[in-house]
C-alpha cells in the first residue's frame, strides 16, 4: 500500500546539531504510529518540518503522493494534516467554540462581504459549525459541551488538551499529529483522553495518527507500530513489544550498559 | 442541564439607568464653567464609579449592555442627541462633542488594527491628518461632492498607509511599532517642507456643503437658533454609528476570529490555514480607512489643517484611549474618548499638566485594571442566539 505520509532522507540542522539526520519514515493510511525516543531525539522537529513550521535542509516529504517539502503550514493544513502542540497553544482569552473554530478555518467562508453583510447566511454557517463542534466535544467530555462560550483560560489542563484535539479534528484531517498529549496530566486523565481518541478513530476509520509520547503505557495500548528516534536517526521500527526489547533502543534510553 | 445563566436574558434596567445617569452627568460636566465645580464633579464621578464597583453594581450594567446591545445602542444615540440639543447654541461645547465623536471613529479604526489583529500603529494621528489634508485640497481645488470627500480621505489614508505594509509584515511587535513612528515623523517633515500643502503654516479647509446646504451657517428653526456645529454633529453621528456597526459585525464574524487568533498565536493560526499577511493587511487598511474618513470630516469641522495638529503626541493620545477604554471593546472606546477629550478641555487649570496627568492615570490603570475600564467580553456571534 502506498504510504499516506513519507519522509525520505529528511534532514534538519540547527547550527551544528543534526536534529533530523537523513530520516526515512513512512506511515500507511489508517495506521496509528508511535514516534518515540529520548528527549532531543528529533520527534517534535519532525512534526515541525512535516507541518511546514521549519524548512527542511535536505530530503523530501510527500503526503498522499504529493510533494509537501517546504510547503507553508497553511498549504499543509489544507492538504489534510492537523496537529496539536507539545505545550498547549490555545488562545486563552477566546471561548471554547472560538478555539475549535480556528481549526475549522477551511470550512468557514472567509470573504469580507459575506462576513459583514450577509449576516443571515453567516448565522446558518455559524449554527452548523456550532452543532459540529458541540458533537465533537461531547465525544470527549459532555459537560464541556455545555460551556462552549466560556473562555479557555479558566479550564484545567485535561480540558485544554481535549479542546486542542477537537481543534485539530474539526477540520476532518486525514492525518493527525499528536505531540505529547499526556504532558502535564495524571495517569488516569491520560487514559481517559486516549479512550476518547480511540473512540473518535473508531467513528472515522480513515483517520491516520502519529503520536509522540513518553508514556509507554499509552504507546503500547494505542499504536499499531512504533518508530524510535535517537539523535535524529531512526534506530528501530516495529510493534511496541519488539522495539521495546531492541538492544539499541534500551541503550538509547538507559545509556550504554 | 442548560445553565439558567445562559438561558435568561439580563434585565435592561441597569444599563438604561446607567446610561441616563451618565448622560445627565455629562451634560452637567459640559455646562459647568467654574473650575472648583468641575474638580468637584470629577471627584464625584471617581467616587461613584469606585463605590458602584465595590457594591457590585457594574456587573449587571455590563450584562444588560451585552444582552440588549441594540436597544441600548439606540438609547445611546438618543442620549447623544439630547446632549447636543441641550447645548444647541453653544459652539464651544458642540465642537467638543463633535471632536469626541470623530476621535471615537478614529480609535475604532485603531481598535481593528491593534485590538483585534495586534498590529501596533503609532501613526494614528498621521492617518487622521491625511484625511484632513485630503478634504482641504479637494474642497479648495475640485468639485468633488463633499460627502464623497470623506471616503476618499479614508481611501487615501489607507493607500498611503499601504507603504507601510511591507515593513509591518516583515517585523513583529515593537519593531513594527517603530516603523509606524518613523512614518509619522517622515510624514510630518514632508508636510512641513511641502509648500504646495501649505508648509508648516498649514491650509484652510472649506466647510462641508451638501446639495447647496452649507454646514458653516447657523441654523434657525422658528425662533430657535442652532449652532452651525449641529450639522457637523449629525454628520459625525452618522459616521460613528456606521463605524460602530462595522466594527461590531467584524468582531462577530469569522474575520474577527481570524484577527484574534493571529494576534494571540501567529504560529498556531498558520498551522490551521490562516493567511497571516492577508488578515494583517485587511486589518491595517480597514483601520486606516476609518481613521482617514474621520480625519476628513474633522478637517472640515476645524476649518484648518497644519502638520502640528497631527503629531506623534496626538497618536499617543489616540492609543491611550484604546488602553483606557478596554482593548477590543467599542463601548469602552466611547467612554474613554469622552474622558480623554473632555476632561483636559474642561479643566483649563491642568492644561499644562495634561501629559503628566495622562501618565499618572495610565500607570494607575495598568496596575489596577490592565484590561481597561470596560474589558472586552467573550465573542458572541449573534447576541440573541441561544444554543
Amino acid at each position: 500500500m502506498t504510504p499516506l505520509l513519507e519522509a525520505r532522507g529528511l534532514t534538519k540542522k540547527f547550527g551544528g546539531v543534526m536534529a533530523l539526520d537523513h530520516l526515512d519514515l513512512a506511515i500507511a493510511p489508517q495506521e496509528i504510529l508511535g514516534l518515540i525516543g529520548p528527549n532531543g531525539s528529533g520527534k517534535t522537529t519532525f512534526f515541525n518540518v512535516a507541518t511546514g513550521i521549519y524548512g527542511a535542509d535536505e530530503g523530501r516529504v510527500t503526503f498522499d503522493g504529493a510533494d509537501v517539502t517546504n510547503a507553508t503550514p497553511q498549504a499543509i493544513y489544507h492538504a489534510g494534516i492537523s496537529r496539536t502542540f507539545q505545550r498547549s497553544r490555545l488562545s486563552l482569552p477566546l471561548s471554547i467554540f472560538d478555539n475549535i473554530m480556528i481549526g475549522n478555518h477551511k470550512r468557514l467562508t472567509q470573504g469580507l462581504w459575506f462576513n459583514l453583510m450577509r449576516r443571515s447566511d453567516l448565522e446558518r454557517e455559524f449554527e452548523a459549525s456550532y452543532r459540529a463542534a458541540r458533537a465533537l466535544v461531547e465525544v470527549f467530555e459532555p459537560q464541556l459541551a455545555e460551556r462552549m462560550f466560556e473562555p479557555v483560560a479558566g479550564l484545567p489542563m485535561i480540558d485544554r488538551r481535549r479542546i486542542e484535539i477537537c481543534r485539530a479534528l474539526i477540520g476532518r484531517p486525514r492525518l493527525l499529529l499528536l505531540d505529547e498529549p499526556s504532558a502535564g496530566m495524571t495517569h488516569d486523565e491520560t487514559n481517559e483522553l486516549m479512550d476518547d481518541i480511540l473512540q473518535v478513530r473508531d467513528a472515522n476509520k480513515d483517520l491516520t495518527i502519529i503520536i509522540v509520547e513518553h508514556e509507554m503505557g499509552v504507546i503500547e495500548r494505542i499504536t499499531d507500530r512504533c518508530v524510535v528516534l535517537n539523535f535524529g536517526r531512526k534506530i528501530a521500527e516495529g510493534p511496541y513489544r519488539q522495539v521495546a526489547a531492541d538492544r539499541h533502543v534500551q541503550e538509547a534510553y538507559l545509556g550504554v550498559a | 442541564m442548560q445553565g439558567a445563566r445562559q438561558q435568561s436574558r439580563a434585565p435592561l434596567l441597569p444599563g438604561a439607568t446607567a446610561l441616563a445617569l451618565a448622560t445627565a452627568y455629562l451634560i452637567a460636566l459640559l455646562a459647568v464653567e467654574k473650575q472648583s465645580f468641575i474638580i468637584g464633579l470629577l471627584l464625584v464621578a471617581i467616587v461613584a464609579v469606585l463605590a458602584a464597583n465595590w457594591l457590585g453594581w457594574l456587573a449587571p450594567v455590563s450584562r444588560s449592555f451585552i444582552d440588549h446591545e441594540d436597544t441600548l445602542g439606540g438609547l445611546t444615540i438618543l442620549a447623544a442627541f439630547a446632549v447636543a440639543a441641550f447645548f444647541h447654541d453653544n459652539h464651544f461645547v458642540l465642537l467638543l462633542v463633535v471632536t469626541v465623536l470623530l476621535y471615537t471613529v478614529a480609535t475604532l479604526g485603531l481598535n481593528i488594527q491593534f485590538g483585534y489583529a495586534g498590529v501596533l500603529n503609532f501613526a494614528g494621528a498621521s492617518f487622521f491628518g491625511i484625511g484632513a489634508y485630503t478634504s482641504s485640497v479637494l474642497n479648495a481645488h475640485t468639485a468633488v461632492p463633499h460627502l464623497l470627500v470623506l471616503p476618499i480621505g479614508g481611501l487615501l489614508a489607507a493607500s498611503i498607509g499601504s507603504l507601510l505594509l511591507l515593513p509591518v509584515l516583515r517585523t513583529r511587535g515593537h519593531y513594527a511599532a517603530l516603523v509606524t513612528i518613523a512614518f509619522a515623523l517622515l510624514l510630518r517633515t514632508f508636510l512641513e517642507v511641502n509648500d504646495v500643502l501649505g508648509g508648516p503654516q498649514g491650509m484652510q479647509v472649506k466647510g462641508m456643503k451638501i446639495l447647496g446646504w452649507s454646514f458653516n451657517d447657523n441654523i434657525e428653526i422658528g425662533k430657535i437658533a442652532l449652532s452651525f456645529y449641529m450639522s457637523y454633529f449629525v454628520m459625525s453621528m452618522v459616521l460613528l454609528v456606521g463605524a460602530f456597526i462595522l466594527v461590531r459585525r467584524l468582531e462577530r464574524s469569522w474575520i474577527g476570529l481570524n484577527l484574534d487568533s493571529l494576534r494571540l498565536d501567529e504560529t498556531a493560526a498558520g498551522c490551521f490555514g490562516l493567511d497571516i499577511a492577508r488578515w494583517k493587511i485587511t486589518a491595517f487598511l480597514l483601520g486606516n480607512f476609518l481613521i482617514g474618513t474621520a480625519g476628513a470630516l474633522f478637517g472640515m469641522v476645524g476649518g484648518f489643517v497644519a502638520p502640528n495638529n497631527y503629531t506623534f503626541a496626538e497618536s499617543l493620545i489616540l492609543g491611550s484611549i484604546l488602553l483606557l477604554g478596554g482593548i477590543g471593546n467599542p463601548w469602552g472606546l466611547v467612554v474613554a474618548t469622552i474622558v480623554v477629550v473632555v476632561v483636559p478641555e474642561k479643566l483649563q487649570t491642568i492644561q499644562e499638566y495634561r501629559f503628566l496627568l495622562y501618565v499618572l492615570v495610565f500607570i494607575a490603570m495598568l496596575l489596577s485594571r490592565p484590561e481597561g475600564l470596560l474589558p472586552r467580553p467573550v465573542r458572541r456571534y449573534f447576541p440573541g442566539w441561544r444554543p
